[in-house]
Formats: C-alpha cells, structure tokens, sequence
C-alpha cells in the first residue's frame, strides 16, 4: 500500500513527530517498503484463527488496593528540565 | 584469567588465586586500551567497581561464597542503574540518571558481581547491527570493519574481547542471539515471563526479554540462576520457582530428539553457515541424538508479523519521551506541541522515527485489523506451529543469521536490515526459550547456531549447548586481532 503526502503527514502529526519537507519523499519510500513487506501477512488466510496477545493466553495479575509506595516526587522531578513548586514547566497551552 | 569463563573464574577467586580487586583491574586496563577502537562501553564505572569489587573480597573474607561474588559484569545501557547514565543508545536519553535499579540490575548486585559499565546498543534497542546508536558504531572484534549485530552489540561485542566476564542483553526479535552469533559468543533468550522486565526500558512489551551473554552455556545458566524468578513489579513475569539451571548441564545426550526446520534451510541460507550447522547436527548425533524434520509452514510470514506487532509496542511505549518529565528536550519551543515534535523529532534517530510512523500507522482508526489484529493471528499460527513441532522433538535446531557479519555501512535499506532476523523472530513471537553457540568461522567471521526449547525449558538448552562444548571448542576460539592487542592471556 503507497501512502501519499497527506498521510505521512497525518500520521506524524498522531506520533508527534515533525517531518521536514526535504525529508518526506524518502520516509514515505522507506514507509511504503515496509508495508510492502507487511503485507506479505494478507497472503494467508486467518479466518477463525484467535488472536494471540500472550505466549500463555495468561491475564493480568491483580493486587489488593493498598497503598504500598512512597510518594517521590521531589526525588524524581530532578530530572526533569524544568520545574517549579511541584510542578513540570511546558510552553504556554492556553492563551 | 580475562579470558577464562566465569566458572573459571568463580574457582580462582574461591581459591584465592585471584581477587576480585584484581580481575576488576585487568579488565577496566583492557577497556581502557580496546574501547576506543571497539565502542563497545557507552559508560565506564572505574571508582565504584573497584569498590564494589573490594567489598566483594570482604565479603568472601567473611565467608561469603555464591557462585557470582566478584565478577566483573557489564550491563546493556537499556537497563536502568541507579545514579549511572542510562542513555539506552538514544540522545533523548543522553543525560538521563536513572533514579532506581532495574530488578536485574538488583539481583545482580545482590549476587555480589561487579558493575563494569553499562554497553552500546541500537537505540531503544531497534536494530540488527549496532549501528542506530547515537554513541557511535560497535565494532566487531573479530573484524572491525564488520558489525557485532544487534540491538546487543555492545554487550556481544564486550564479552568477545575480554572486556567483561559476561554482559546481559535484551532480545525481543534476535537482539541476544544474532549479535552472540556474529560475536562468536553465547547468548540466551528465556521464555517470555522468566525475566523480570521492571526497570527495563521498553520497546515492545509482549515480546522483550532479558537474558546473558557469555562465553559459555554453563555461564549462561548461572547468570539465569540470578536473573530469573516472579516479580511482582513487573505483571508479566511468570509465578514459576527458579530451579537451578546448572543442575542439568552434564546429563547424556543419548535419545534427545532434534527438530530441524526445513524453513531455516532454504534459499538465503549462505554455504559456509549451513554446512558448520550441519557439522554440529553431526556432532550431536555422535552424541546419541536422532534428528528429524520438522515443518514450521507460518515461518515465513515472522518478519511481516513482526514488524507491525513490534513497532506497534514501540510506538504506544515510546510516547513518554516528550521532553516534560526527563530527558531530552529541544530548545526554547514555542508552544506545547513544537516542543513535542522537535524533541522527539530531534532526540530520536531515523530508524527509531521509521517504526514510530509505522507502528502507530497500523493501530489507526481503520488499520487496526487488517494490520495488528491480523499480525496477532499469524502469531498464533507460528506458536501453533511450534507447538505441533514440539510433540515430536525436544529441541528444534538451525542457523541463528543467514550468513556471517557483514561490513559496517553496507546495508542501507530497512527492509534489508529487517531479514537478518528471519530464524530468530518466530521464536520471540512464541514466548519461547532459545539460545545461539558458536559452531563454526568463516572467513575469519564466527558463525552461530540457534537453539529453540519448549516453554520454560532452559535447563534443556543449557544442557544441549554444554554438551557440544564439551566436546568441541569452537566457543573457545578468540580474534587473533584481539588476542594481539591484550598482550596477555
């Protein structure tokens, strides 16, 4: 499947990634060979087949709801590379 | 002793032949001479591993005797070590201190073994050569105009020259194996579960797995001895007792029954891999095994699979990186969304943005069947496949790479790059347990054979793999480039 401009575009924009206008023709080439090789998977017929999303079909283990961790955050917000009073320093959302 | 195996090793210092001051000496002076030409060390930990190395002595002096007390052991930079940086291969991660130790890392350092330093990788482990790495290339000891392999190349590319004792890897399509065959090394990949992943910096989460790279099978199985186990921070892994894998290593090999994929002997397959393959298959009959054919018919549709199930992962795992919390972040953003897309536009390298794009492609509102759904299905049929296979062997053996490494530079295209995992992808798609040894050279280049198990069936493995080194040396082989460069034995 070709993929166009557009949505290389559109799919950059979901993966917050930003594309240079130099650079899209050859990721939409890289792209498009890739779900050449992916869609080799459309040659075999999957009717019925379950899904398999773990090797052991096991499901997610559960624990009580008891508070057993320690809150860090002062320790942690450290590495962030801007912080102020507990919280994480970003540009402006609203105006 | 840099060249001894860890066994070796374990003796010398139970004997006091050697401290663990000194062996931690010898191989931070090797470091020290080859790292620069090989790349294979991101971070090197000289004061606390000679500290930690001490305390080892102490502790023996003090009657302490576990078997990895003193070792030296390097660790993938994808593994977070508290206060040391964790970069795995990636500017975004560049000036990242891990503020906690993975629970291997922990269990390690319970066991009492020495940090080296944390090894070269692919970034965010997405490669097959060790050449996506922001830190540079690795180069392969045997041929430094070659690659290691990877993602592991680092830590493949370490324990092939002496640099550490042994190293741990992670392996979520051929990342342990492939670069181990290439080195000339062993490398082990558990079954899916049996090492925690907690602290393990994610790439795709239903197929990860952490495992050792040695220079022996027997070495393998006392790193597992420590790595494995239940974690409760980590949902994933399974709730099965550690027994020892060490336990079975000198059972006979008579009556084991030997699968061999007729998929993994087909067209691609270079000459001089399939006859030191067919050699070993030789040597293990010698040893009482029968082997027989078996049929893995979805075999061929692994890679396609693969590379929308494991850029997927990638894609959902990798969205932390936004440059709020830690890491990377690009300068002076003007609004929320430049400062998304240019940190992760610039702390990301190309192949890391490839999978990115493709992976959240295939989860988008109108692919999500016909791309991860249907890859979920074909997953099923390679395991069933499996599964079939596995009630008629005990293990199913072939080639770990279709050739030997090849020169740095020379494969540009993805898709290229993609198919050097062709035997070893199916086997993580499944959850199984598999290892690569060295079974042969050619040109100069080692070549690596692929051994796949049932489901928590590592001792097998161990066992199968110890035997042919016990009765072949191939594992023992070294670059005569390097052997050169130590001036020691």
């Amino acid at each position: 499947m070709a993929l166009d401009k557009t949505e290389i575009e559109k799919i950059a924009h979901l993966a917050r990634l930003h594309i240079n206008e130099s650079e899209t023709a050859e990721v939409t080439t890289r792209i498009t060979d890739i779900l050449a090789l992916i869609d080799q998977m459309q040659s075999v017929d999957t009717e019925g087949v379950e899904p398999l999303a773990h090797p052991l079909d096991l499901e997610q283990r559960l624990r009580a709801d008891e508070i057993t961790e320690e809150n860090q955050r002062d320790r942690l917000q450290k590495l962030a590379p801007a912080s102020e009073d507990g919280l994480y320093l970003v540009p402006k959302v609203l105006e | 002793m840099i060249n001894s195996t860890v066994a070796e090793i374990s003796a010398a210092l139970a004997a006091g032949d050697i401290s663990s001051v000194e062996i931690t000496q010898a191989y931070l002076d090797r470091i020290a001479t080859l790292n620069g030409e090989l790349n294979a060390f991101i971070t090197v930990c000289e004061d606390s591993a000679l500290l930690a190395a001490k305390a080892a002595d102490d502790a023996r002096a003090n009657g302490n005797d576990s078997p990895l007390l003193g070792i030296p052991l390097a660790h993938k930079d994808i593994f977070c070590t508290k206060d040391i940086l964790t970069t795995c291969g990636s500017r975004m991660l560049h000036n990242f201190v891990s503020p906690y130790n993975a629970t291997v890392v922990e269990r390690f350092i319970d066991a009492g073994t020495v940090l080296l330093g944390k090894t070269n990788m692919d970034e965010f482990a997405m490669g097959s050569s060790n050449e996506t790495s922001f830190f540079g290339d690795v180069k392969n000891p045997w041929n430094t105009e070659c690659v290691p392999g990877g993602s592991s190349g680092g830590s493949a590319a370490a324990v092939a020259a002496d640099l550490c004792a042994m190293a741990t890897g992670t392996d979520t399509g051929g990342s342990i194996r492939q670069p181990a065959a290439f080195c000339g090394v062993t490398g082990f990949k558990p079954s899916y579960g049996r090492v925690s992943r907690w602290g393990m910096i994610a790439f795709a989460s239903s197929l990860d797995q952490a495992g050792p790279i040695t220079k022996s099978a027997e070495d393998a199985a006392l790193m597992l001895n420590v790595m494995s186990g239940l974690d409760k921070k980590d949902s994933t892994s399974i709730d099965r007792p550690v027994e020892d894998f060490t336990a079975s290593l000198n059972e006979p090999l008579k009556g084991l029954r030997i699968g061999v994929p007729k998929q993994h002997f087909a067209e691609g397959l270079s000459a001089e891999v399939e006859q030191a393959v067919r050699d070993a298959l030789a040597e293990y009959e010698k040893l009482g095994a029968t082997i027989k054919e078996v049929d893995l018919t979805n075999s061929h549709l692994s890679v396609s699979a693969y590379y929308v199930v494991a850029p997927a992962e990638a894609s959902a795992n990798l969205s932390r990186f936004d440059g709020v919390r830690y890491g990377y972040r690009c300068e002076d953003p003007v609004d929320l969304e430049d400062m998304y897309k240019r940190t992760r536009s610039e702390g990301f390298g190309e192949e890391v943005k490839r999978r990115i794009m493709v992976g959240t492609y295939a989860l988008s509102a109108g692919f999500y069947d016909a791309y991860y759904r249907k890859a979920q299905k074909i997953r099923r049929l390679i395991k069933d496949d499996f599964d079939r296979a596995f009630k008629e062997v005990d293990v199913i053996i072939g080639p770990t790479s279709p050739h030997t490494a090849f020169k740095l530079g020379s494969k540009s295209d993805p898709v290229s790059m993609y198919l050097e995992d062709i035997y070893t992808i199916a086997v993580n798609l499944a959850g199984l347990p598999a290892a690569s040894i060295p079974v042969g050279i050619a040109n100069g280049l080692p070549i690596g054979m692929q051994i796949i198990g049932k489901y928590f069936d590592e001792a097998k493995i161990l066992n199968v793999a110890h035997q042919f080194q016990q009765h072949t040396d191939w594992h023992k082989q070294k670059s005569t480039a390097i052997v050169a460069a130590s001036g020691e034995s």
